[in-house]
């Protein structure tokens, strides 16, 4: 096989799309996209959710055709039907949910689909040849050391931290000689440490002529990671800067289309009241997930921010707190809500103490996507004296309190009886907060209030959050952006594998620290 | 609010179910527009017909009704069969057991020996899945057979009918019948029955929408993680909603023991229970398609009846086609969505 890896030097552009186009049957999620990606560098692609940037990826590593416009590789026109056809033209992706079988070693997970074999196997049909690992493996050491990402090749990938298992989605795709990696938000499930050791690889891979392309919502690592940023927005490319000559605030302008606060504004802390949570030795079997022996305390006029990598344990202590009956939520320990020994209580009634929930997973826990805004407000709330009254639900007051919610929290659209499931991921978020506010909660439980949601509303549902904390509420935000939780947050405690593994008072820590607890350093 | 696609989808699956249906006919060697004119004619062409049409849509109201209050909580209640056998039982029962109840107060009697009946065989499968997990499909389709073998041993053993050859329980008190609208209807048995169904109906739609406990059924049904979080009790709300669903089946009893027979007979059901998973399929799990569809339903029976006798080569089972087939393009989500595609979004 010969040597396809080329120089950086004669290649007009690595990648480049032409007027690229792709309709889903009423919407039009790319219009005329134009991108240029000069070889041998990182460049950032941003933009908000559903502002087109994931399609335009998608057309051009193979998985849609466009309807209309041209993808270029190297100055060459192509076209490809499956990510096969992309990968044989060099051009590879990792995606968010990374594509890894869990059981099998972090070998077999590279091999798998490009599987080497003998050469005297070759009379047989493709896939009953035997697997030949030896050449594979002396291959993918060799990769691994000129690249710089060493992995033990043949530990189980479910044993493996998420920052090596990204490493070997990147050796996976070396492996299979990409030139062009896309990474689909690289950052999203890592710690701030293995952030920069993937920068510091992917600078690596851009050294040895390798061409990346990163997908992201945050502009920090835009900022400090690329050469070239393009930004999308509502289907087209709104803007192309080179880094060094562009700021945070300008690309959120260009994101949103129009001027954005970046910064949280902080009000003075309110003084402190007594507690809305407390949490003592609480504690789940292990068979249900990962809570040991947690207490902890809230107080009314308090943020308190629970940082973590996903899958420490964050889930688990929200629905302990919620359900403290069930024997899946809390197997041991005591929860008291506002003052209240809850422990034996039904959701219903911790709720009705003065609780609100903004949950992870909005759609899953959330809403009633195939249901109008109307009922999704109604969630919770149907039996208040507000909205029910002789058996029946009050409809006009119903409607009345959506419109309101509507115009106090800026729901576009502004239309009751649509779907939610047609809303935007921000707007039904505002759904949701908009509602448990509504319960006028004396303890907030606020998790991941603003993934997905776009720059125009996060800023907004902080503030919401903040005033909540004005206002006299406690509040417990679960956030896995660090930034977010540093932002917003009196007093921090860190989740390593369901324990608290640290507690630090505003201002008095650094994200090095915190990153360090939630790697399971002390 | 449903789009009018959707309201019109189930009226398009309707005639070309109807067309195809028609169409085999043309293949039999009749003239499809005679057999439609049978059709009309015997569903529709009397008061006697009519009478006819309505008498055999009122049991599937009632288990349309059934199927579509379970649907509602995300449950799929196959055991509407049962639960119908097990009303139509309890009427009788009490019927044959407290025979001198007097008029005004048996039907009221009646009504709710149906409703505990049925509602009895859907508890149980709610139960069995709320605190047990166990799957209603699974248990609602063996309950139909336990309902069966009960109901044939309570029958032949407990309340046998000794003057009569046939496998029947002993008549009811005559406080219970409902009388026929015979100046109207002629000798159709027709009965108050229709009318309680059109009641359920509109008792249903009031619970599941303008309700807070009909919501929580709906929010349930619809996504159940997010009525935890909201602090609905999942479990509490299937129970209730599949004896209800048991309940609403039940109540066929009161048409076919109080408003016809008088008597709980073996094997009254022609898969009532059954059809009323089609119907509320085709009514798209709302009151008033159930009510349609069940009327379509009932309209096809009674006129696919007359085909066996003026017809030459189609008999009373293109019924069972025509129902088939509508049920096939109703649940033909393929064949809709390609229509769209190729209107470009102009609806079936």
């Amino acid at each position: 096989m010969a040597d396809s890896l080329q120089g950086p030097a004669a290649a007009p552009a690595a990648v480049e799309l032409r007027g690229l186009t792709k309709r889903f049957r009423h919407v039009v999620a790319n219009a005329g996209v134009d991108l240029r990606v000069e070889p041998g560098t990182i460049h950032g692609v941003i933009g908000e959710n559903g502002a087109g940037k994931s399609t335009a990826m998608k057309m051009l590593y193979g998985l849609y055709a466009p309807d209309e416009g041209q993808i270029l590789v190297d100055g060459k026109v192509c076209s490809w039907r499956t990510p096969q056809d992309a990968i044989r033209a060099g051009i590879g992706m990792v995606h968010q949910h990374f594509m890894l079988a869990g059981p099998y070693t972090a070998l077999d997970n590279i091999l798998l689909g490009a599987e080497p074999s003998p050469s005297w196997a070759g009379f047989l049909p493709r896939s009953l040849r035997p697997v030949d690992r030896s050449a594979a493996r002396a291959r993918l050491q060799k990769l691994s050391e000129q690249y710089g990402l060493p992995v033990d090749l043949d530990a189980p990938i479910e044993r493996l931290p998420v920052g090596i298992q990204q490493r070997i989605e990147i050796l996976k795709l070396l492996y299979r000689e990409a030139r062009v990696l896309i990474l689909d938000e690289p950052t999203a499930v890592l710690t701030p440490q293995e952030v920069i050791a993937l920068f510091e690889n992917l600078r690596k891979l851009k050294a040895e002529g390798k061409t990346i392309i990163i997908i992201t919502h945050k502009l920090k690592e835009v900022m400090s990671f690329t050469e070239k940023v393009t930004v999308f927005r509502a289907g087209r490319v709104t803007g192309e800067v080179e880094t060094a000559k562009t700021s945070p605030q300008e690309l959120a302008n260009l994101m949103v289309g129009r001027k954005v606060v970046l910064s949280v504004e902080v009000p003075p802390q309110p003084p402190l009241g007594p507690p809305v949570l407390e949490l003592d030795s609480v504690a789940l079997d292990r068979r249900h997930g990962k809570l040991d022996g947690v207490s902890l305390q809230v107080r009314a006029g308090e943020v308190v921010g629970i940082a973590g990598v996903e899958g420490n344990g964050q889930s688990e202590l929200m629905q302990a707190i919620l359900h403290p009956r069930d024997p899946g939520c809390r197997s041991s320990g005591k929860v008291r809500v506002l003052g209240q020994d809850v422990t034996a209580n039904t959701t219903a009634e911790i709720k009705d103490l003065g609780v609100g929930l903004v949950p992870e997973d909005r759609h899953q826990e959330g809403l009633l996507l195939e249901r109008p805004m109307t009922e999704n407000f109604l969630l919770g709330l149907q039996r208040s004296p507000r909205f029910a009254s002789g058996g029946f639900i009050r409809q006009d007051e119903l409607e009345q309190a959506c419109r309101n919610a509507i115009r106090e929290y800026d729901v576009r659209p502004a239309a009751i009886d649509l779907e939610l499931g047609r809303f935007s991921g921000g707007n039904q978020q505002k759904v949701v907060i908009a509602r448990e506010f509504e319960r006028k909660p004396r303890f907030l439980i606020a998790a991941q209030p603003t993934r997905g949601v776009d720059v125009g509303a996060i800023e907004f549902i902080h503030q919401r959050i903040l005033r909540a904390r004005t206002e006299g509420a406690g509040v417990l935000l679960v956030s896995s952006e660090l930034d977010e939780v540093l932002a917003l947050s009196d007093r921090i405690l860190v989740f390593y594998d369901g324990r608290v593994a640290g507690e630090f008072k505003r201002g008095e820590c650094t994200e090095r620290e915190i990153g360090l607890l939630m790697g399971g350093g002390s | 609010m449903e789009s009018w696609r959707g309201r019109l989808q189930p009226l398009a699956a309707v005639l070309l179910g109807l067309s195809l249906g028609l169409a085999v006919t043309a293949v039999a060697g009749e003239n499809p527009w005679n057999v439609l004119k049978v059709l009309a004619q015997s569903s529709l062409g009397s008061w006697y017909d009519l009478g006819m049409t309505l008498f055999y849509a009122t049991p599937l109201i009632f288990t349309g009704l059934s199927v579509a209050v379970a649907f509602q909580a995300g449950l799929f209640n196959i055991g509407a069969e049962g639960q119908l056998v097990f009303g139509a039982l309890g009427v009788a029962a009490v019927g044959a057991l407290a025979p001198g109840v007097p008029s005004p107060l048996a039907p009221l009697v009646g009504i709710l020996a149906a409703v505990v009946g049925g509602g009895l065989w859907g508890f149980i499968p709610g139960w069995l899945r709320a605190r047990r997990g166990s799957h209603e499909v699974i248990n609602t389709i063996m309950l139909n057979f336990v309902a069966a073998g009960l109901s044939s041993w309570v029958t032949l053993y407990l309340l046998r009918n000794m003057d009569s050859q046939n496998p029947e329980t002993r008549p009811v008190g005559a406080g219970y019948l409902l009388g026929h609208f015979s100046s109207v209807f002629g000798d159709a048995p027709f009965s108050g029955a229709f009318f309680l169904a059109l009641l359920a109906a509109f008792g249903v739609w009031v619970l599941l929408w303008k309700t807070p406990l009909g919501f929580e059924i709906r929010a349930v049904g619809q996504n159940e993680s997010a009525a935890r979080a909201a602090g609905i009790d999942g479990a509490r709300i299937r129970i209730l909603a599949m004896t209800l669903a048991g309940a609403l089946a039940g109540l066929v009893g009161v048409g076919e023991v109080m408003g016809n027979s008088g008597k709980f007979r073996m094997g009254f059901s022609p898969d009532f229970g059954f059809v009323g998973i089609a119907v509320a399929l085709l009514g798209r799990n709302r009151p008033v398609g159930v009510i349609a569809a069940a009327l379509l339903f009932g309209a096809l029976q009674k006129g696919t009846a007359a085909l066996d006798f003026e017809t030459e080569h189609v008999t009373r089972d293109l019924s069972s086609i025509i129902q088939a087939l509508v049920i096939l393009s109703v649940s033909a989500e393929g064949l809709w969505s390609w229509m769209k595609r190729r209107k470009g979004g102009m609806g079936a």
